[in-house]
């Protein structure tokens, strides 16, 4: 990161409209090489559809996305180099119809842009990504029998495996219990130590709260705080009080909690 | 007995074509299972029927003899333009695949038998394309077989990280950077040629058992993505070739033949695997990991009583 003092991500003005739903409604943001952003806000804020458009999944019906300074625009003419990006989604997808061991899924990661087969060495590349995760012995189990939270972590190590500057990851610690949470926390604290700029969509800080830099906080699409991270709800901690985190498994009672959790003070 | 058959010189290039057919299929069903278009294979083959009337009408109009010289040139250009066709229905996202491919059943069947009526013909010339005639393999049908098959193995295989990526998770494909539309539209083609490669062995209608069955075969005995298609590869040669010398003694029909035979290893298999992996040893499926809660010491000490039950 010494050649660029360019933000790592700059958005201006998005907008994402699906069919009448204006989801983001003009949304500013700026992240600096070496920041760690938590993006936060209530379920259907538009965290996650920022965060897609961001990476190209969404096409912006409106405004710009800069990454690592260049234009990403819409089709496979954007000059990003994708091997220094990393993205990790909100949940595993049920994938696809046939089963895939974590190597295979892990090492889709190290394909990007122009990149369609797999470099040497990649063996060793994915052995260390799902040694991060703390999943080193699991590289030949089926993906579709790993518990929800090892699935997630198995996502994680498709990002980190093609060693990104930038990494993007939707809420990667929902439904991680705490021990893995540290173990994510204690990963991250060396890639960022290292020069890799993050930006994490989360419900709660939790474990990464001491990593987190900035805050940006999404409401009704547009951001509403900018700043220092926010401090839990004074009643958050108020005897009595239960965290519900989500889980592929939610039941309603979950979602209610979990909405309850999301509110920040700005 | 077996050299017999060997020696005749119909034989080795049915059983050449069948080989080539058995590798290929599986290659691609691999893919469609993966994307869970399984039945993209019969879309795709329907539409096939609609290209050989074409190039019969052609050829008939052309005066050319034999008058379906066009037919099979004629099914690979209906094919690949109807499953790219499919993929572009399938971004734009308006129409379900599931819809977009059950109009192509009746399209591609109608349209064939229409056409063929008005090229002078009649619905039976089409039997031997919808059932297969691999008895009849010239020798420049082998060399279309031995060229397209080339062609699809070459893809299936050489770009299998990449199909693999795409058909996995196809959204995080697209944040990778990686050709996505292009891929797809890979898949769509080899499917499609594949579909005609296999038409002369099994027939249009049969076409897509050959690209899944053997699949489905595979995934009771594996869980990795390339065992899946290696295994699957393995079956389809021996039910293809199984298949076909079973016809050479039996006058039954290779392509049904080869389907049956195939469907059989199918519940063989499904019926045995279990019991194949009830006996071997499992290993502990939980992670030693503290708990997110402050267990009462008895809970602790029943957590580590359970934790070596498992070992």
């Amino acid at each position: 990161m010494t050649e660029t003092r360019e933000p790592v991500i700059e958005a201006r003005d998005l907008h994402f409209r699906a069919g009448a739903s204006h989801i983001l409604r003009g949304v500013d943001l700026i992240v600096e090489p070496g920041e760690v952003v938590a993006l936060l806000g209530a379920n259907g804020s538009g965290k996650s559809t920022l965060v897609k458009t961001l990476v190209g999944i969404n096409p912006p019906t409106q405004g710009t996305v800069r990454l690592l300074g260049e234009p990403l625009t819409a089709g496979r003419r954007t000059t990003v180099d994708r091997s220094r990006i990393g993205y990790v989604p909100q949940r595993a997808n049920a994938g696809g119809g046939i089963p895939s061991t974590a190597q295979e899924v892990v090492a889709s990661g190290l394909l990007h842009g122009r990149r369609l087969a797999l470099p040497r060495g990649w063996r060793d590349r994915v052995a260390a990504a799902l040694t991060q995760v703390g999943l080193a012995d699991r590289v030949h189990d089926p993906v579709h029998l790993l518990s929800g939270g090892q699935q997630q972590r198995i996502l994680i190590a498709r990002a980190l495996v093609r060693e990104p500057d930038l990494l993007i990851l939707d809420e990667p610690v929902a439904g991680v219990d705490v021990a893995s949470q540290e173990a994510f926390a204690t990963t991250m604290r060396r890639l960022v130590d290292g020069g890799l700029t993050v930006l994490v969509v989360l419900h709660e800080l939790g474990e990464l709260e001491p990593l987190v830099t900035r805050a940006v906080v999404l409401g009704h699409g547009k951001v509403v705080h900018d700043g220092t991270p926010p401090q839990a709800r004074r009643d958050h901690d108020r005897a009595g009080h239960r965290h519900q985190h989500p889980h592929a498994d939610d039941n309603t009672l979950g979602e209610q909690a979990r909405a309850l959790d999301l509110e920040v003070r700005p | 007995m077996i050299t017999l058959m060997l020696t005749d010189p119909f034989m080795q290039r049915a059983l050449l074509a069948a080989l080539l057919v058995g590798v290929t299929a599986p290659v691609v069903g691999t893919y469609l299972v993966q994307r869970k278009l399984s039945l993209l294979g019969d879309g795709i083959g329907h539409v096939a029927l609609t290209g050989v009337a074409l190039g019969w009408l052609v050829g008939a109009g052309m005066g050319l003899t034999p008058n379906d010289a066009l037919a099979i040139p004629g099914a690979v250009l209906a094919a690949v333009v109807g499953s790219v066709l499919i993929e572009v229905v399938r971004r734009r996202g308006r129409t379900s695949g599931d819809l977009a491919l059950a109009i192509m059943f009746y399209g591609g069947i109608a349209g064939g038998v229409l056409l063929i009526g008005i090229a002078g013909g009649s619905a039976g010339n089409l039997m031997q394309y919808l059932f297969g005639s691999i008895s009849t393999v010239s020798d420049a049908d082998l060399w279309l077989t031995v060229v397209l098959s080339a062609v699809v193995l070459t893809i299936g295989v050489g770009l299998r990280h990449a199909l693999f990526s795409v058909s996995h998770d196809e959204e995080f494909a697209v944040a990778s950077g990686l050709p996505v539309w292009a891929l797809n539209v890979v898949v769509a083609v080899v499917s499609a040629l594949t579909v005609t490669v296999a038409m002369r062995v099994v027939g249009l209608l049969l076409v897509s058992a050959l690209m899944i069955v053997p699949v489905a075969v595979a995934q009771q005995v594996t869980h990795a993505f390339g065992r899946t298609m290696l295994t699957a590869c393995v079956v389809g040669v021996v039910v293809c070739v199984t298949g076909l010398s079973i016809t050479y003694w039996h006058n039954v029909s290779p392509g049904a033949t080869i389907v049956v035979l195939a469907i059989a290893v199918y519940a063989v298999v499904s019926v045995v695997a279990p019991l194949v992996t009830r006996r071997s040893p499992a290993h502990d499926p939980h992670p030693d990991l503290p708990d997110d809660v402050d267990l009462p010491a008895a809970a602790t000490e029943r957590a580590v009583a359970a934790a070596k039950e498992c070992r």
